[in-house]
C-alpha cells in the first residue's frame, strides 16, 4: 500500500471505530481534512472554537467510555485546545487531540503559526507525541488509543507536522488496533486484608468516585454496599455510580454535601475509598476528614495511593477487578445500628431544597426537568451554583449519564460536552444546566447545535452574575461584590434566536411547567431561560480549607 | 545537610523525554540537584540518573515518574551512585 501520512491517520482512526470528529481546519492540518474528505466514512463537526471541539470529544468519551478524537491546526488552533485537554487530564477522560504543526524543517524557527504544542501539552496530557515521520504514524496512532484508554484513562496529544501529513509511505499491512492494556494483577493478600477490615468494621462508609464510573463497576459497587449493608457517599465524579433513591446512598460528600452526609462521615470507623483521589472539594481540611476512621484505598493508579491521605490498607488494581474479587469475601450483614444512626442523622439534618415545587426556582427547575427528561437522560452542566445544585438534587440513576467538569471546574464545558453526548447517544435526551457566566465561554457553539440540528436542551438559570463567586464574596469577603455582578443584562432569548435556536422564557410565560415540558419535548436544540435571583446561595457550604464538619447554611429549622 | 538519593531511569530515547521528566519535578517544585544521561544499546533507550534530596515527597515523585509512558524502569540508590562521584571531579 502507498498512502500519505494524512490518509494513514484517517484510515487508522476509522479502523479504531471513530465515526465523528470535531475540529477546525487551518493551513497546518488541511492535508488531514482533505484525507477525511476523500475517505468519507468519518463525520466532521465544525465547531466555532477549538475548545468546543475538545469538549465535544469529552462529551463523546464520557458517555461511551471510549477514546474520542478532535482536530486543531497549529499555533492558535493548538493553544485553543489546552483548556479542554487539561480538563480531561484532571477528570481522567480518554480523548485524543490531533494537531497540525509547521513542517519539520521549520520547527524552531518561529514560523507562521508555530507554537511548541508538544512542550505546552506535556504537563496536561497523559502522554504526547511529536510525529517525526509518516511511518511512525503506524505505531503512534494505535499507541495513542492504547494509552488514552489503559489503566487510569487520560488525554493524548499527537502533533503532526504538515510535511509528515503529506509524505507518502509504502507499507504492507495495517498495524494491530490500539486496545487498552490488560488490567494489573491483584494481590490476594491485599484483597483479603481489606475484606477482613470491612467485615470487622462497625460503622463503615463506601466512598465512591469517578474510578467506579470509568471502570464500569457500578453494579459491583452496589452489590458490595448491599451485601455488607454499607452506606455510601459519592464524589462529584461518582454521581450515578449507585442510584440516588437507594436507601444506602447518602449522596455527594464534601463542600456542598447535605449536612447528614458530612456528619455521617465524621462518625464512620472505616472509610472504603474506591476510585477516588481525595480531592480537597470532597475532603475539606484533610487532617480533619473522617477523624475516627481507618482508610482502605482502592485505585488503579498507584501514585494516588497515599498521595493525600495515608491509607491503613491499599489495594492496587482496576476497581472493577478489585470489587469483583472482594465481593465473595464480604460478609452479609444488616448493620442495623449503624444504618439506624444514619437514618436519624438524615432526619435531623436533611438536605433542604428551597423552591423544590417551583419550576422557576433554581432547584425547582432542575427537579422538574429531571421529571420531564426521564431516567434515560444525559445531564451536563457548566460550572457554578447551577452545577452544585444539580449535583445535590438531580435524581441520577445510572453511570455515564452525568457529565460535569469536576477536577478543573471549567466554565464553558457544559454546552459543547452536551453536543458530544448527543452525538454519541442520539437516542437519549440530553439536557445541559448552565449559568449566564458559563454559557458565554462557549456560546459560539450554539451555531454548531443549530447547524447539525443536535437536540440538546440548555436550561440557563440567569442570575446576571457569576453566582458561585458572588456567593464566596457574600460569605467570606464582606459582601463586596467585586467583578461578580453584571451591571447590564444581555438578552439570551435574542442571542439564541440569533443563532437559529428555539428559545423559551420561563420568566415570561403563563405556565412554566408546561413551557418547560414543551421545550424538552420539541425536536432540535433549545435554550430555556430561567431568570433567578443572585441572592440565593447554594447551601450547605464548607468554606475552602475548612473541615467538612463546619458547614454553613442549610440547617433544618422546622 | 539533607540526605541525597539517586534515581536511575531507563527511558525511551527521543527528544522530549527529558522535558517530561524535568517538567514533572519542576511542576511539583522538587529540585533536581544533578542530572546525567547517556544513550544505551545503540541509542534506542537511554539511562538517566537524577540526584535528588530525599524529602518526604520522594516516594510520590518516584510513583509519578514511573507513570510516564517513556519511562521503562525506575531504580533507587539510597546510598548514592558512582556516576555522580565521577562527575563531581569535573566541577571541583
Ligand atoms: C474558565 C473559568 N473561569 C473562572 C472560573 C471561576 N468561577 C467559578 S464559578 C464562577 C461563576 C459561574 O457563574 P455562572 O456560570 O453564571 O453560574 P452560577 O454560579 O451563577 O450558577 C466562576 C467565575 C471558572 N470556574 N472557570
Amino acid at each position: 500500500m502507498k498512502m500519505s501520512g494524512a490518509e494513514i491517520i484517517i484510515k487508522l482512526l476509522e479502523r479504531q471505530g471513530v465515526r465523528t470528529i470535531a475540529g477546525i481546519p487551518g493551513g497546518a492540518n488541511l492535508p488531514l481534512y482533505d484525507a477525511m474528505g476523500k475517505n468519507g466514512n468519518i463525520k466532521h463537526i465544525l465547531t466555532r472554537h477549538e475548545q468546543g471541539a475538545g469538549f465535544i470529544a469529552q462529551g463523546m468519551a464520557r458517555v461511551t467510555g471510549k477514546p474520542a478524537v478532535f482536530f486543531a491546526t497549529s499555533g492558535p488552533g493548538a493553544t485553543n485546545t489546552l483548556t479542554a485537554i487539561a480538563d480531561a487530564k484532571l477528570d481522567s477522560i480518554p480523548i485524543i487531540c490531533i494537531t497540525g504543526q509547521v513542517p519539520l524543517s521549520m520547527i524552531g524557527t518561529d514560523a507562521f503559526q508555530e507554537v511548541d504544542t508538544y512542550g505546552l501539552s506535556v504537563p496536561i496530557t497523559k502522554h504526547n507525541f511529536l510525529v517525526r515521520s509518516a511511518e511512525d504514524l503506524l505505531r503512534i496512532i494505535p499507541d495513542a488509543f492504547r494509552i488514552a484508554a489503559s489503566g487510569r484513562p487520560g488525554p493524548v496529544v499527537i502533533d503532526v507536522p504538515k510535511d509528515v501529513q503529506m509524505a507518502e509511505v509504502e507499507f504492507d499491512e495495517w498495524p494491530e488496533l490500539g486496545v487498552p492494556d490488560a488490567t494489573p494483577e491483584l494481590f490476594h493478600g491485599e484483597i483479603e486484608h481489606a475484606a477482613a477490615m470491612i467485615n470487622r468494621a462497625k460503622r463503615p462508609i463506601l466512598y465512591l468516585g469517578g474510578g467506579v464510573i470509568l471502570s464500569d463497576s457500578s453494579a459491583e459497587a452496589l452489590a458490595m454496599a448491599e451485601k455488607g449493608a454499607i452506606p455510601s457517599v459519592l464524589t462529584l465524579m461518582g454521581l450515578g455510580a449507585i442510584p440516588s433513591g437507594h436507601p444506602l446512598n447518602l449522596g455527594m460528600l464534601g463542600m456542598h454535601a447535605a449536612r447528614y452526609t458530612n456528619l455521617a462521615l465524621e462518625e464512620c470507623d472505616l472509610l472504603i475509598a474506591v476510585g477516588v483521589r481525595f480531592d480537597d472539594r470532597a475532603t475539606g481540611k484533610v487532617s480533619e476528614f473522617c477523624p475516627k476512621a481507618k482508610v482502605i484505598h482502592m485505585d488503579i493508579d498507584p501514585s494516588e495511593l497515599d498521595k493525600i491521605k495515608t491509607a491503613h490498607a491499599s489495594v492496587r488494581g482496576d476497581v472493577a477487578d478489585v470489587l469483583k474479587a472482594l465481593l465473595p469475601h464480604i460478609e452479609q450483614k444488616n448493620r442495623a445500628e449503624w444504618n439506624g444512626r444514619i437514618e436519624s442523622l438524615r432526619t435531623a439534618h436533611p438536605m433542604i431544597v428551597p423552591g423544590a415545587d417551583d419550576p422557576t426556582s433554581p432547584y425547582g427547575v432542575i427537579l422538574k426537568a429531571a421529571e420531564l427528561a426521564g431516567e434515560e437522560a444525559i445531564v451536563c452542566t457548566d460550572v457554578g451554583q447551577h452545577q452544585m445544585r444539580t449535583a445535590q438534587v438531580y435524581p441520577f440513576t445510572r453511570p455515564h449519564r452525568w457529565l460535569t467538569s469536576g477536577g478543573l471546574g471549567t466554565m464553558g464545558f457544559g454546552m459543547p460536552a452536551a453536543l458530544g453526548a448527543a452525538l454519541a447517544a442520539p437516542d437519549k435526551p440530553v439536557i445541559c444546566f448552565s449559568g449566564d457566566g458559563s454559557i458565554m465561554m462557549n456560546i459560539q457553539d450554539l451555531a454548531t447545535a443549530m447547524e447539525y440540528d443536535i437536540p440538546i436542551k440548555i436550561i440557563l438559570t440567569n442570575n446576571n452574575a457569576l453566582g458561585l463567586v458572588r456567593q464566596q464574596q457574600d460569605l467570606f469577603y464582606g459582601q463586596r461584590y467585586v467583578a461578580s455582578d453584571y451591571d447590564k443584562c444581555v438578552d439570551f432569548i435574542k442571542i439564541a434566536e440569533g443563532f437559529g435556536i428555539k428559545a423559551y422564557d420561563l420568566g415570561n410565560c403563563d405556565d412554566p411547567a408546561v413551557t418547560l415540558a414543551e421545550a424538552i419535548a420539541a425536536p432540535g436544540p433549545a435554550l430555556i431561560h430561567v431568570p433567578v435571583s443572585p441572592n440565593e446561595p447554594v447551601y450547605p457550604m464548607v468554606a475552602p480549607g475548612a473541615a467538612n464538619s463546619q458547614m454553613i447554611g442549610g440547617e433544618n429549622h422546622v | 545537610m539533607c540526605k541525597q538519593t539517586v534515581i536511575e531511569l531507563s527511558v525511551n530515547n527521543h527528544p522530549g523525554v527529558m522535558s517530561h521528566i524535568c517538567g514533572l519535578f519542576a511542576r511539583r517544585a522538587y529540585n533536581v540537584e544533578g542530572i546525567a544521561c547517556m544513550p544505551v544499546n545503540g541509542g534506542q533507550t537511554s539511562k538517566i540518573w537524577l540526584l535528588v534530596n530525599a524529602d518526604d515527597r520522594l516516594d510520590q515523585m518516584i510513583k509519578q515518574v514511573d507513570k510516564l509512558e517513556d519511562v521503562l524502569l525506575v531504580e533507587r540508590y539510597d546510598s548514592g551512585h558512582p556516576v555522580f562521584a565521577k562527575m563531581a571531579e569535573f566541577v571541583q
